[in-house]
């Protein structure tokens, strides 16, 4: 229903104020991103783009930036590093979260509130001090790291390439991957809980009723009907962990750059704002795909809550 | 629905314990060695409490939390105004004119990278530093930051109870002499109170644990916590970051399940009175 | 489009039933004149006041909605209060119009209760005196009873057009529902497809249907096509394939044309034998003989199905008068359907 207001102007004053607030804030950055990405670097701040030499207007415009991003080799495989990361850890969050969302899902219908405040609780602690937490755990003589070498994991781990010496777990990709799939699981099982919680189980009772086995109407039903949800949870592990900075800052390790570290580097360390923001137009350039998908289906769920 | 269950009991269970194991797994770690008497993080040297005593000498840690509280404060303060605004404009608007733009620009940063999110708009602040002379990067600039994270989340949590409303509500409250901000004042917010109350806390929490944003629009002398905590994980473990671990794990513990055990506790209240007089 | 060139008046006092099925546009006609729609053409004038322009909050109307809508944070006193503070009454006058209210719909003691601790019932009542508390103008109902079971429905509707009459207010209600429509209204409106097809006192709209629509929607009705065979004055007569009609008034046509004859089944008779104990029975008019294909019991009355030559139903409603009576009709019996020279409706619509 839409509400009537008197005014234009009351609406205008509604949605102007936040709609500006994005323009300004959300919107404009980028195109200064875009701009400075082409431009000279000064010292401590960038040049103009647009000079006035001799009475006339000069565009000097530096594109060598994205050159540099287009050859050499350390960039490209940041890029793919990220996406590779990005991508595993989607995965493990899928398979570790599916089954668990699933269960909290067809749990006893009074239990299910604690288990979803027990979810929504580690969430609510700061990740960063669980993410040091995790330093501990695995440096020698932590938990973790006692357990593994104990059940004799190291062996496996040294053997598929995720850590590079025996017993040393920390700042390999395995502790970059434990990381991460450890700080975005409850951004995966949020959302699938929350499909799957509202799936109508007389669906699943009708297939049983029709001859299909518990084991199949999983998979015939219960999936398809839960893909929204993956697809959400995915998008919410998927695109941030692309640029993802403080979990292999402080996990991971010379083997794991990824992109938000470049761009940090870049811009603190190399003081190089232009190729600071040639990195980060080019990231975004990577997420399109998968935000545009993240919107329609936010669009679509309000939809479909309408 | 033993009929229809694909898995075993056990399974799901068994499932469910390890999953909570490892998510609960670095709290208890962080709990446990905050406790630690050993300079070394992982060799357990006996029960302490110095390192509390430690943290409360902790000027710049306190400084940090002192700063980022009030930054949380504010950031939640104005992600609940500016996510009303703008999850009551996406709700109830229709199809207006910039629709599409804006709910994108309403949604993105739920999973832009930070890093993109703290470079643009520092760029940005830098260049209106240049043109108009303001703002110089430090709590504000930060505030800002958190700001546009903010926004996003409260619109989600705000325009999902938004939505769930009956509008029949606001057309009776229009139909009984209610002009349109009373008909908001008096019915609507009211209705959204919770959420709204969620919106804060989810922004408040959000503000006081980010680093990466900080990090970019930060000044000399607006050092936030997580970023002191931050740059001394890097350079390696510190015990007094247990201790304020530590408190904060006890402080939003304390929160969550109180907060949880009294809205479970309206609810059965309320399923009480209505089965009531239903019988009546 | 919605509702199409509708032009009705509304007698003060009256209660006015807009009927039809879903989308034939009373919802949107009720949504009008409440102020939640503007009518692209068109006015609405209410004691010689022109509404059309204005806000739901400043037409002296007032609408009860079909899911209450009752403000659940508010208590039942604060609800029906709600409207009377809007306008800015002073306390002790809001506090009276109040009580007089709990009064009228008899919820003098939960006046403290929030809705969610009131029944479906007693939230409809509330939901009448908050809509009431104003005294506006016009009182408007949008599905009023369309939320309650059966047995609940008939004594609330009685117990609505009490208070309605009671209070003395004009009120235009919307319903799919034609009993619901037949018992409370003092005139129904037949609407369709955004047009209004005929409007009348209940009585008027089920005798006297002025169109096929309408003869099919109110009630059951047989419907047979013929063409008019001899015209007079005082009578005409219809040729069906089935049987002839005899029609004991005169009506405007001529003759050759095709006509439809409506007729309510209780206004029919089934016998074993042909009729002849009257002047057009004996002609031969006014009776078909069919087979029985079908039969239901209602309780107070049974439909018989009467299948007749051409394979047309008639439905013939007989009311079982005695207990147990035997019945000497059962299926596959031959019979015949014979009726008065007053129970046809012609029509030509």
């Amino acid at each position: 229903m839409k509400l009537r207001l008197p005014t234009l102007s009351g609406r205008s004053a509604v949605v102007g104020v936040p709609y500006f607030w994005l323009l300004l804030f959300f919107l404009l950055p980028f195109f200064i991103v875009l701009r400075i990405s082409v431009a000279e670097m000064e010292i401590v701040t960038f040049k103009d783009l647009l000079t006035y030499v001799e009475g006339s207007l000069q565009l000097k415009l530096k594109l060598s930036n994205y050159l540099f991003i287009a050859e050499d080799p350390l960039y490209f495989k940041t890029y793919l590093n990220s996406l590779f990361y990005a991508a595993v850890t989607t995965l493990l969050c899928l398979s570790i979260g599916y089954p668990f969302a699933y269960f909290m899902a067809r749990a006893k219908p009074t239990t299910q509130p604690i288990l979803l405040m027990m979810v929504m609780l580690p969430f609510w602690t700061s990740f960063l001090l669980r993410v040091y937490a995790w330093k501990g755990l695995l440096s020698d003589g932590g938990w973790v790291s006692n357990l593994l070498i104990g059940i004799g994991a190291d062996h496996l781990l040294l053997f598929s390439g995720l850590i590079a010496a025996e017993g040393k777990f920390m700042n390999t990709p395995f502790s970059l991957i434990i990381g991460m799939v450890y700080t975005y699981l409850p951004f995966m099982i949020l959302p699938l809980y929350a499909n799957l919680a509202k799936m109508d189980l007389r669906l699943l009772e009708a297939a049983a009723d029709l001859g299909c086995a518990p084991w199949l109407a999983f998979w015939k039903i219960t999936v398809p009907l839960s893909k929204a949800g993956i697809i959400a949870g995915s998008m919410l592990v998927f695109i941030p962990c692309i640029g993802e900075f403080v979990i292999p800052e402080l996990l991971g390790g010379p083997q794991t750059l990824m992109i938000g570290r470049v761009l940090w580097d870049e811009f603190f360390s190399n003081n190089d704002w232009p190729m600071a923001s040639s990195v980060a137009v080019v990231m975004v350039l990577l997420i399109l795909v998968p935000l545009a998908v993240f919107n329609k289906y936010q669009s679509q769920a309000n939809e479909v809550r309408k | 629905m033993n009929a229809t269950g694909a898995f075993p009991k056990l399974f799901g269970k068994g499932w469910l314990a390890a999953g909570y194991l490892f998510l609960y797994l670095p709290i208890i770690a962080l709990i446990v060695y905050s406790f630690n008497d050993s300079p070394l993080p992982t060799k357990w040297g006996g029960f302490t409490t110095k390192w509390y005593a430690t943290l409360a000498n902790d000027r710049e840690m306190i400084a940090g939390l002192w700063l980022s509280l009030k930054i949380a404060f504010f950031t939640a303060c104005g992600s609940v105004v500016l996510g009303t605004l703008a999850a009551f404009s996406l709700v109830k608007f229709g199809r207006f004119k910039g629709r599409t733009l804006f709910s994108g620009m309403v949604n993105a940063p739920l999973v832009m990278p930070e890093v993109i999110i703290g470079l643009s708009l520092l760029l940005m602040l830098v260049s209106m530093q240049r043109w108009l002379g303001f703002p110089e990067r430090g709590a504000l600039t930060i505030w800002l930051g958190h700001l546009l994270l903010g926004l996003a989340y409260a619109t989600v949590v705000i325009q999902a109870r938004l939505q769930d409303m009956n509008p029949s509500l606001e057309e009776a409250a229009s139909d009984l002499g209610a002009k349109p901000l009373q008909v908001f004042m008096l019915i609507i917010l009211p209705l959204i109170s919770q959420s709204l109350m969620s919106a804060w806390l989810l922004t408040f929490t959000l503000s006081l644990d980010d680093v990466v944003l900080s990090a970019f629009l930060s000044g000399p002398g607006s050092t936030t916590m997580p970023l002191v905590i931050f740059s001394r994980a890097r350079l390696g473990m510190s015990p007094s970051i247990n201790a304020v671990a530590t408190v904060i794990i006890a402080v939003v513990s304390v929160g969550v399940i109180a907060a949880s055990y009294w809205i479970a506790h309206n609810e059965r209240k309320r399923s009480r009175e209505m089965a009531e007089a239903a019988r009546a | 489009m919605a509702v199409n060139h509708v032009s009705v008046d509304i007698e003060r006092g009256e209660i006015f039933a807009l009927l039809g099925a879903s989308g034939c546009g009373k919802t949107t006609l009720l949504r009008m004149l409440a102020g939640f729609e503007t009518p692209t053409s068109g006015r609405i004038v209410l004691n010689g006041q022109d509404l059309s322009r204005m806000a739901p909050y400043q037409r002296p109307i007032n609408m009860m909605f079909q899911s209450y809508a009752l403000f659940p944070h508010l208590t039942v006193w604060d609800n029906i209060a709600f409207g009377l503070r809007r306008d800015g009454l002073p306390k002790d006058k809001v506090a009276e119009k109040v009580e007089a209210m709990l009064k009228l719909v008899q919820l003098g003691k939960y006046g403290m209760r929030k809705p969610h601790q009131l029944s479906g019932g007693q939230q409809q009542r509330v939901a009448l005196a908050r809509s009431l508390a104003k005294q506006p103008q016009l009182l408007l109902l949008d599905e009023p009873l369309g939320a309650l079971d059966k047995k609940l429905r008939e004594e609330t509707q009685i117990e609505l057009v009490n208070i309605i009459e009671q209070v003395g207010v004009t009120c235009v209600m919307v319903t799919h529902d034609q009993e619901e429509a037949m018992t409370m209204a003092t005139r129904i409106a037949v609407m369709s497809e955004g047009r209004i097809m005929q409007v009348g006192a209940p009585s008027e709209i089920y005798e006297t249907p002025a169109t096929r629509y309408v003869a099919d929607f109110i009630g059951n009705v047989n419907l047979m096509d013929g063409s008019l065979t001899a015209d007079h004055p005082d009578h005409v007569i219809i040729s069906c394939i089935d049987c002839t009609h005899y029609v004991g008034h005169g009506i405007t046509g001529v003759e050759g044309m095709s006509v439809s004859v409506a007729m309510r089944p209780e206004k029919l008779r089934l016998t074993r034998e042909r009729r002849q104990d009257s002047p057009e029975w004996a002609a031969g008019h006014n009776q078909a003989r069919g087979t029985v294909k079908g039969m239901s019991y209602f309780g107070s009355f049974t439909v018989y199905h009467l299948q007749l030559p051409s394979g047309q139903i008639l439905r013939v409603s007989e009311s079982n008068t005695e207990r147990h009576r035997e019945y000497p009709l059962t299926w596959n019996d031959v019979a015949w359907a014979s009726w008065s020279p007053s129970a046809q409706v012609v029509l030509t619509a």
